[in-house]
């Protein structure tokens, strides 16, 4: 199986602080993988860094069957190669509706000219419908996101992922502040969209780790520290170090 | 060559007074009466000479009461009385200045010199006032020759360098009769070592004198360059000039016919119109340029106007001659020596053109830092963008000139002024800051447009109080005048003044942030300021205080301004924009960044002035340009924050 | 009712507002053609025709203002630069044209029928001998061209928010530095066009505006009106067209901008390409409205590029209410004649006993002051007024209510 995303030998630092230390990864185009790892372990950086928000020091991420170089393309460009974010705290656009969010995340062309011809058809609306029941916002599509629930919000900007169809999806620590059956709904959805993309979810909470059932990548440093399933990886004398020792 | 030049002036000086003493005044006057009755300027010069040169001490007496029309001739004898009008006639005194009784008014011919004689006099007179006993006189008589100097000026300089005894006044005159001979000396040896004499001098006096050596005319000649011209440079039409001016320059040396000008070929045109055609074209079709030239040349065939040139006759007639650039200077020996002395003198200035370009720049500099520091505490330390800044500025240029109506002394009203204006801002800013920007932080876009509402109502409302014209805040005396380094590099004591405060800004702005207990709270607010709450800081009074610090240093600054710039409602709103330039180019957060901005913007600002002195609007422009171009290459400044807490 | 809610309907129908609009402009326009001294009962001066044909043209500007600012979040100070600009380049035809018809007719006066050089240079003499010129600069290439001109008062200052904007974007210069550094560019512009060699005669500017060439028979009273109606219909057809632009997913894309660009760019729009298209757009609005408003005006110059000018242009929109285009044209009317009102004298003063409050003098006083209590305590302006009338409340949003607040670098730097 060829990687859809691979790192590789990435450094980044910042003020002379290694946020991010010779870091390679890689993953496959349907699978599903966890990374934990402590405070200031990299985890974000690694995401700023495949999204094009940060650009490293050294190394090289590609992305795709034709290995892209991520690295000189704006965020944008790489959103549009398909690969799809998610913020910690829920970032939808609150003045909007819900309908209005999930159909400007719809898979279109985003270019301003074609934006702004851009009318809405059946099928963009049946499509956008599909998404609000697969997130179940069904019945919420005409208020304003604002007026969401916190849990509501983490489902629109799933929704909102899923509407931008990206073969990639990074999400940051899905499950915080959300109720139990809200985590068991997000849980569902997480394995369900690794099915047909690549998902890389970021966790500090292992318990819902343990839920997705999944390859896990423990960060420290900057760096891989183990890989491997959950129990592999907590049997790891390093890692339990790292978290115990730690606190 | 120049000591033997000397030494023979100086046996002529000594020659002199022997045979001077050979006639009295009294003598040579009676000797050449009708002359001096009737002086022209030709004939009388070898008199006047002759009276200048006898060394008689009446000579001074007489020649200047006959410049002035004090010198009369009685018709009964010929005798000369110098002679003064009184309410009936002539008060007479002798040539030795004794009362000689009074005499009617037709017994006196009164001595009316014109223009041309007094002229000579008064150079006869320079010898008598360079040699007279009074120092004072005589430095008046060598700045007077300097201001204005003549070929007839040399010789009495010279004569007078042997007997001068004060040694700065003998080192003023040998100045002035080098500079005089490097320009009217008959003498090219002389002239030429006049002008190396001078060596690595730098004087505007000295550069005075050899640049009309170097002034250049332009020429036109028929085949081989004239002889004796002391030719510049020969000028090719094309490349050195064009050809319309090559042909201007041989129509006015009278070598070729003038050109026709449009008006002269429409007026030639009008006077020839017979039957609604001239020559034989319908005037109505004469609304092109071609079909009135084909209409003058049938004019030009038929001998009704004179031939013009044509631009083929034009083309030919430049190509037939030569030009060149001419000195008016002769001599080649000595324009190569003033052109070698002044390319010397040229790339010393240069240098200290460069020097006092920085001075400048340092001082523009330093008013930008003032005016910028306190914006780069609200706006750089807070994050909150204030409009109103400017007009803070004002307020502390207003606050100066209040206190001076009260305190006329003037050191003692700045002493005063600078406190007050920091009281009077601080309090304005603390009040803004309580009643408006308090509500709106977190909102940056909403803040600039509040305080821009309050900086439309103080400027308008200082422009109630105040009205529009300037208000002067005056200096103290002891900060009037420049330090003077040389003729080129000089800078005045207020610009010095103006770098010192900003300096002692930039300490009190560092001591406070990094060494008190207040700079501690203000950098905990900035960087977290819900760790800073909990931690014991009340960040609205830091925010208060910092709000109205950066105020107050703003009010300080505004009487700093003031003292240079015109107190006026609109004084702070022309600092403004730069001052935000400044915080934005050096890098927001950062004392250091506002400093480098503000010297960046200063060089910048100083050096395109340099380059097109003659347009200070254009500078302005380029400047803003600059600016908005730099951002691209650092968006955050000279000085940025790295990091994480740098990225957006 | 999910399903009607956000399906599709006729834009017209999403956007009663619209309709409103153009009945109320359309009613506004017919009364006062009704009361002009032109075509009606000479109940309106001409110069009042002519005021509230140049307030018609700054509502359009300040409709381009809501667009860039209210919606798309980016207080732009230049936009009046824009504005002046397109004044500029269509008086250039106006004037040239005008001294075209002045020159021929003094030449014709002179015996022989002028060449054209001729015409040229007494043009040149007769617009630039106030600054010593006597040669037609470069820029006055077109002059003599009204199409050419036109053309020109959109791709001129097009073309300079064009190149500006993709600079400032480019390095994503946002929130207030933006805002300064637009300011910058105004005054860049306006210092600029005080020079005397800058070819657009200094500080005298452009004057005589107000007579079309080629109409010297036409009075000014039918003058004003035809102006008055342009600056009507252009109003109108630009109400219509934003309204438009904002109401699909275009609007949609760039009040997210708004709200959250760096969120934007993560769902794969280029920010920044839509910010030039903003402003670019923006920009050609403003200057068809400046190209509308300096005729009626009669004259133009350099200090109507002042960056104050620009201020003023976002306190009418804050005033009226950003984020709706109805509000943009409220703030811009009632306050630029309010303005004139206050500034023309004909407010009467008012006495307090030891001090007479003389309105020329106080009016920028209370306008600064009652800009800084709308920012403070009605962020919705006049147009928030609507909302009660309509018993409407906006949802209770947690985020920040009106625009980019968030949006400034610094604001992130300090929460990080």
């Amino acid at each position: 199986m060829s990687a859809l995303l691979e790192v590789s030998g990435v450094s980044v630092s910042f003020d002379g602080f290694r946020a991010i230390n010779n870091l390679s990864f890689s993953i496959g185009p349907a699978e599903l993988r966890a990374i934990i790892g402590p405070n200031g372990a990299g985890k974000t950086t690694f995401m700023d860094i495949v999204t094009g928000k940060t650009r490293p020091d050294s190394g090289a991420v590609t992305f795709g069957e034709r290995s892209v170089s991520l690295l000189s393309m704006s965020e944008a460009q790489i959103a549009r190669a398909g690969i799809g974010r998610k913020f910690q705290r829920p970032t939808v656009f609150e003045d909007q509706t819900v309908a209005e969010n999930l159909t400007m995340a719809l898979k279109a062309h985003r270019a301003p000219w074609r934006v702004l011809f851009w009318r809405e058809g059946a099928v963009d609306r049946a499509r956008v419908e599909a998404l609000a029941a697969e997130v179940g916002l069904a019945d919420a599509l005409p208020r304003k996101s604002g007026e969401l629930s916190h849990g509501q919000k983490q489902w629109l900007e799933i929704g909102m992922l899923l509407a931008q169809e990206p073969r990639l999806l990074l999400v940051d620590e899905p499950a915080a502040g959300m109720t139990l059956a809200e985590r068991e709904h997000t849980t569902q959805l997480l394995v369900e969209m690794a099915k047909t993309r690549a998902v890389v979810v970021v966790e500090h909470d292992m318990d819902f780790v343990r839920r997705l059932d999944c390859k896990v990548t423990v960060l420290h440093e900057g760096a891989v520290l183990a890989e491997g399933s959950l129990d592999h990886v907590t049997k790891n004398q390093q890692v339990i170090e790292v978290y115990l020792g730690r606190g | 060559m120049r000591q033997l030049f000397l030494s023979l002036v100086t046996a002529l000086l000594v020659a002199l007074p022997g045979l001077a003493l050979a006639q009295s005044a009294v003598d040579i006057l009676d000797a050449n009466r009708a002359l001096v009755e009737k002086p022209t300027r030709a004939k009388i010069a070898p008199v006047i000479s002759e009276l200048a040169a006898s060394g008689d001490p009446v000579a001074a007496t007489v020649l200047a009461a006959w410049a002035e029309k004090g010198l009369g001739l009685r018709k009964a004898d010929g005798t000369f009385f110098l002679i003064e009008k009184t309410a009936d006639g002539w008060a007479l005194r002798d040539l030795t200045g004794a009362e000689a009784g009074v005499a009617a008014s037709s017994d006196i011919v009164e001595l009316r010199p014109n223009a041309g004689v007094r002229g000579l006099i008064a150079t006869a007179l320079v010898q008598f006032t360079l040699s007279d006993p009074d120092p004072a006189k005589r430095a008046a008589a060598l700045v007077s020759i300097a201001r204005d100097p003549e070929a007839a000026h040399l010789e009495p300089l010279r004569a007078s360098l042997a007997t001068e005894v004060d040694p700065a006044l003998k080192a003023q005159k040998d100045r002035l009769e080098r500079l005089l001979t490097l320009r009217f000396d008959t003498d090219s040896a002389a002239r030429v070592a006049a002008i190396e004499g001078f060596g690595s001098d730098l004087g505007l006096d000295l550069r005075a004198a050899l640049n009309p050596l170097l002034a250049t005319s332009r020429v036109a000649y028929a085949g081989d360059l004239p002889g004796g011209a002391n030719v510049a440079r020969v000028l090719v039409p094309g490349a050195d000039l064009s050809e319309a001016e090559a042909y201007d320059l041989l129509v006015a040396a009278g070598m070729a016919p003038a050109r026709l000008t449009v008006e002269e070929a429409r007026a030639a045109l009008l006077a020839n119109v017979v039957d609604g055609a001239v020559g034989g074209v319908p005037v109505a079709e004469l609304g092109t340029q071609a079909a009135r030239d084909r209409a003058y040349t049938a004019l030009e065939a038929a001998g009704a106007v004179p031939a013009a040139a044509t631009d083929a006759e034009v083309a030919a007639a430049v190509a037939a001659h030569g030009f060149a650039e001419v000195y008016a200077e002769p001599d080649a020996q000595v324009t190569a020596a003033a052109k070698a002395a002044l390319d010397g003198i040229a790339l010393k200035v240069g240098a200290m053109q460069t020097a006092d370009l920085a001075l400048d720049a340092v001082s523009l500099a330093s008013i930008y830092f003032l005016a910028a520091i306190g914006l780069a505490i609200t706006f750089g330390v807070m994050r909150v963008i204030n409009m109103a800044h400017g007009e803070f500025i004002m307020m502390g240029a207003y606050t100066g000139y209040v206190v001076q109506l009260f305190i006329t002394n003037y050191t003692l009203s700045i002493l005063v002024a600078l406190p007050l204006a920091f009281a009077v801002t601080f309090a304005a800013g603390v009040a803004m800051e309580r009643l408006v920007i308090r509500h709106l932080y977190k909102r940056p876009l909403e803040t600039l447009l509040a305080t821009f509402g309050i900086s439309i109502a103080l400027q308008q409302i200082a422009k109630n109080i105040f009205g529009t014209q300037a208000r002067p805040l005056t200096a103290p005396a002891w900060l009037d005048g420049a330090l003077t380094f040389n003729d080129v590099v000089s800078i005045s004591y207020i610009r010095i003044a103006i770098f010192v405060l900003a300096m002692l800004f930039l300490l009190f702005f560092l001591w406070l942030m990094k060494r008190t207990r207040l700079g501690l709270e203000v950098r905990a607010v900035t960087q977290n300021p819900t760790m800073a709450a909990s931690m014991g800081i009340n960040p609205d009074r830091i925010n208060m205080l910092t709000f109205g610090l950066g105020s107050g240093i703003a009010g300080i600054a505004g009487v700093a301004i003031g003292l240079f710039a015109k107190v006026t409602s609109e004084l702070g709103s022309d600092y403004i924009v730069q001052s935000f330039m400044t915080v934005v180019v050096g890098g927001v957060g950062n004392i250091w960044g506002t400093l480098a901005g503000a010297f960046l913007i200063g060089t910048l600002q100083k050096g395109i002035e340099w380059l097109n002195p003659s347009n200070t609007l254009a500078a302005q422009t380029y400047m803003i340009l600059f600016i908005i171009l730099f951002i691209q290459f650092r968006p955050r400044g000279i000085i940025a924050l790295k990091g994480r807490a740098a990225g957006d | 009712m999910t399903r009607q809610s956000f399906t599709e309907r006729s834009f017209l129908a999403k956007n009663p507002s619209v309709l409103w609009f153009i009945l109320i402009l359309a009613v506004f326009t017919l009364g006062v053609t009704v009361l002009s001294e032109a075509y009606g009962v000479a109940f309106l001066s001409t110069s009042f025709v002519k005021t509230l044909g140049k307030t018609l043209c700054l509502c359009l500007v300040a409709l381009a203002m809501d667009l860039i600012w209210g919606y798309a979040g980016i207080l732009s100070l230049g936009h009046m630069a824009f504005f002046a600009l397109g004044g500029y380049m269509l008086g250039m035809w106006l004037m040239y044209a005008r001294t075209e018809e002045i020159v021929v007719a003094a030449l014709a006066q002179g015996g022989l029928p002028a060449t054209p050089e001729e015409v040229r240079q007494g043009i040149a003499v007769q617009i630039f001998g106030v600054v010593g010129a006597s040669e037609l600069p470069a820029i006055w290439a077109f002059a003599h061209s009204f199409w050419a001109q036109m053309a020109l008062v959109v791709l001129v200052p097009g073309g300079l928010a064009l190149v500006f904007g993709w600079l400032a974007f480019r390095s994503r210069v946002t929130g207030v530095y933006l805002s300064i550094l637009t300011q910058a560019m105004t005054l860049a512009l306006a210092l600029y066009l005080f020079q005397n060699d800058s070819g657009l005669r200094g500080n005298n500017g452009l004057s005589g505006l107000q007579n079309l060439p080629g109409l010297s028979d036409a009075s000014q009273d039918a003058v004003s009106m035809w102006f008055f109606w342009g600056s009507a219909l252009a109003l109108g057809l630009g109400y219509v067209l934003l309204s438009w632009v904002v109401s699909g997913k275009f609007g949609s894309v760039i009040r997210a901008i708004r709200d959250d660009e760096q969120r934007v760019r993560f769902l794969g729009y280029s920010v920044e390409g839509y910010k030039l298209f903003v402003f670019t757009l923006t920009a050609v609005i403003a200057a068809i409205a400046g190209a509308l408003y300096y005729p009626q005006a009669g004259i133009i110059n350099p200090a109507e590029l002042a960056p104050i000018a620009s201020i003023y242009l976002a306190v009418w929109v804050a005033i009226g209410g950003r984020g709706r285009l109805y509000g943009a044209v409220i703030g811009a009317a009632f306050v630029s004649l309010l303005s004139s009102w206050f500034t023309g004298g004909r407010a009467p003063s008012v006495p307090l006993g030891f001090y007479t409050v003389n309105w020329v003098d106080w009016w920028l006083v209370l306008l600064g002051l009652s800009f800084v209590l709308v920012t403070l305590f009605a962020p919705k302006g006049i147009g928030g007024l609507f909302d009660l009338w309509q018993g409407l409340r906006g949802p209770d949003r947690k985020g920040a209510p009106l625009g980019p607040d968030d949006g400034a670098l610094m604001e992130k730097e300090a929460r990080e």
